[in-house]
């Protein structure tokens, strides 16, 4: 038996840096430190939403668990048995208990293969089922997916967005995953098919218990659908809180400005908005000490120097920044 | 539980009183055929294909088409100008130049679709494995830049030197110079099929690596591949002639398009129907595959005009 402390997915220092190749030679001339030191747990049916801007790793997370490369340091364990270094005739099994689910619904799918084999591959693949006990879990995933069954045998591109999008999902499902990594999953649909496939994602997660990592940029969709929020910033975790801790109160500056960001419709509502200056620097030659230091509007001379750690900040909350209480408003003065 | 399907309201007596009978303004659907509606949406495949097939059934049903033996010499007739008796009139042996067209258009067509088949699976079979195996990747494409680097008229001339002139040898060394381009294409398709989520999702979902390539690349390298076999086809029967004309591909013994406008390239100013009959029928099946291959290349994908 499994203790039941044992999370069911434990990512540990993950890095991951690509390397960059130039000059006539083809020689290493550096790295994109796409993901540079992230831990986070998750526990069976729980939802770890990660966001963050375009650029900053948290898709290299996502694939990254899902061993579509191999890591550059940090351990990964689902449910306490180290995955990250298993050799590939090991892993596969392993594969069966995370699935995916990507952000393009077009470019995810096989545009050769027909929806009912598309859904059945994993499933033979793992040696499930076979017959007609295959064809039945198939009807039974896509009716589970909402999808119609007359669509087994037609070929994806009859299909909508959202509908691909249902079919992508139905084949995370199909053999039996305890994790779904949703990366983008709905951020290429349309406001009404999204709230369709968040809410089926929902409907899903509790009706098989299932773990979600969420990556999105998408904040309002995420403070709909997550228990947690990991704030990535530049391949680093700034703030990983709880749904309600993190929306309400925001630690980390970082955060505070991502959530100033998120427009609401209510126009006689007052915000203060953090604008931040500049662009994200490149991974590829990250800020010393604290990477947000460079957009930070309460940057002080240790940001620049010592790196500050993920550390509890209270409220089961934890944050990367030096300071203990973040003022409320930006310096009049201000930093460069 | 999960429902079965979305839930469809039946139509009820109701519904189908309610609706209101409409004037019948509109005129008639044109009713067309499938056929009709297939040259109306493809007119360069259709007209591509038809040329195709026409001239395939040339090649097969030669001897019933009023030709006689292509290689019959009759020193007494030699050079008759196109009459009711010789369509084409008659090369400096004597000999039928229409039955000799007719006859050759076999050795076109036999290196043209040969030399489209086996460079594509050559070709597929070393972009995959250069795609796929990295590390010999670097090897295999410097090997194929070399094979590219000289002309393919060269290439198959310097190869038909080292071996006896037949058909088989003519397609081998076509073939040879023809691989190089196949392999690039493939190569590049692969490397981008490979990175697509769906091959991602796959890898995911526990699919091994023989079952990707298998189910999920080599499907999608298909349609690209299609297109450059229909283009290699038209160029391999150009090689072929111009290696019949410089006397290094088909044999003499064999009437092929190539060989008789070598024959006839001597008597070019007082007899050019010697020469000008089997041109036209080169110019036209390579116009036809041509056409074939342009009507596919946009049908099965209008992104790949770019990339051939």
């Amino acid at each position: 038996m499994k203790a039941k402390t044992t999370p069911l997915l434990e990512v540990n220092a993950l890095k991951k840096h690509f390397p960059l190749h130039g000059g006539l030679l083809g020689l290493r001339t550096g790295n994109v430190y796409a993901v540079d030191g992230v831990s986070f747990t998750i526990d069976r049916g729980e939802t770890l939403s990660v966001v963050g801007e375009s650029g900053c790793g948290k898709s290299t997370v996502g694939k990254a668990i899902l061993r579509l490369f191999p890591i550059t340091d940090g351990e990964v364990f689902l449910d306490g048995e180290r995955i990250d270094n298993l050799p590939a005739g090991q892993l596969r099994p392993l594969r069966r208990r995370i699935q995916v689910v990507f952000q393009d619904p077009f470019s995810s799918l096989n545009p050769r293969q027909r929806v009912g084999d598309i859904i059945a591959e994993p499933i033979v693949n793992f040696g499930i089922a076979s017959g007609s006990e295959l064809e039945d879990r198939v009807a039974g995933l896509m009716d589970k997916v909402q999808l119609p069954r007359d669509a087994i045998h037609r070929f994806p591109h009859e299909f909508s967005g959202g509908q691909r999008q249902r079919i992508g999902i139905a084949r995370a499902l199909a053999p039996g995953a305890d994790l779904i990594i949703c990366d983008e999953a709905v951020s290429a649909l349309d406001v009404s098919v999204k709230a369709q496939i968040v809410n089926l994602l929902s409907d899903l997660q509790d009706e098989l218990g299932l773990a979600l990592l969420f990556i999105s940029h998408d904040l309002a969709i995420v403070e709909h659908l997550t228990h947690r929020v990991a704030v990535m910033y530049l391949g680093k975790i700034v703030e990983l809180a709880d749904r309600a801790a993190l929306f309400a109160t925001p630690h980390h500056p970082y955060t505070r400005a991502l959530l100033s960001a998120v427009p609401v419709p209510d126009p006689t509502v007052q915000r203060q908005r953090i604008i931040l200056r500049g662009d994200v620097p490149s991974p590829i030659n990250p800020p010393s000490g604290c990477r947000f230091h460079t957009r930070c509007p309460f940057v002080f001379d240790r940001c620049r120097s010592e790196e500050p750690l993920l550390r509890d900040v209270g409220l089961g909350r934890r944050s990367a920044c030096h300071l203990d209480v973040v003022p409320e408003t930006a310096p009049t003065v201000a930093a460069a | 539980m999960s429902t079965t399907t979305i839930p469809v309201r039946e139509l009820t007596a109701a519904d189908v009183t309610a609706a209101p009978v409409l004037p019948d303004v509109l005129p008639a659907r044109r009713e067309r055929g499938a056929v009709m509606m297939f040259i109306y949406r493809h007119p360069t495949i259709a007209a591509g294909g038809f040329l195709v097939a026409l001239i395939i059934a040339m090649a097969i049903f030669a001897p019933w088409l009023g030709t006689v033996d292509p290689t019959a010499l009759a020193p007494a007739k030699r050079t008759r100008p196109p009459s009711e008796l010789y369509w084409f009139g008659t090369d400096m042996l004597g000999r039928d130049v229409y039955s000799r067209v007719l006859y050759g258009s076999r050795v076109s067509l036999i290196v043209g679709f040969s030399v489209a088949f086996f460079a594509s699976a050559v070709g597929m079979a070393i972009g995959l494995i250069s795609g796929f195996v990295r590390i010999l990747d670097a090897i295999v494409m410097r090997i194929m830049d070399g094979l590219m680097s000289i002309p393919s008229i060269l290439l198959a001339i310097a190869l038909m030197a080292l071996t006896r002139g037949s058909v088989g040898n003519v397609i081998l060394a076509i073939t040879v110079a023809e691989v190089p381009r196949v392999s690039r294409l493939v190569r590049g398709v692969v490397l981008s099929l490979r990175e697509q989520p769906y091959v991602e999702a796959a890898v995911a979902s526990g699919t091994r690596m023989p079952k990707i390539i298998w189910k999920h690349i080599v499907p999608n390298t298909l349609a690209p591949m299609m297109v450059q076999a229909t283009f290699i086809c038209a160029s391999a029967m150009i090689t072929e002639a111009i290696l019949s004309f410089i006397g290094a591909g088909t044999p003499p013994t064999i009437p092929s398009w190539g060989n008789i406008m070598a024959e006839g390239r001597a008597l070019w100013q007082v007899k050019p129907y010697i020469v000008f009959f089997p041109a036209i029928f080169l110019s036209v099946t390579v116009l036809a595959v041509n056409l074939l291959g342009d009507g596919l290349r946009d049908a099965l994908d209008p992104r790949m005009a770019k990339r051939i």
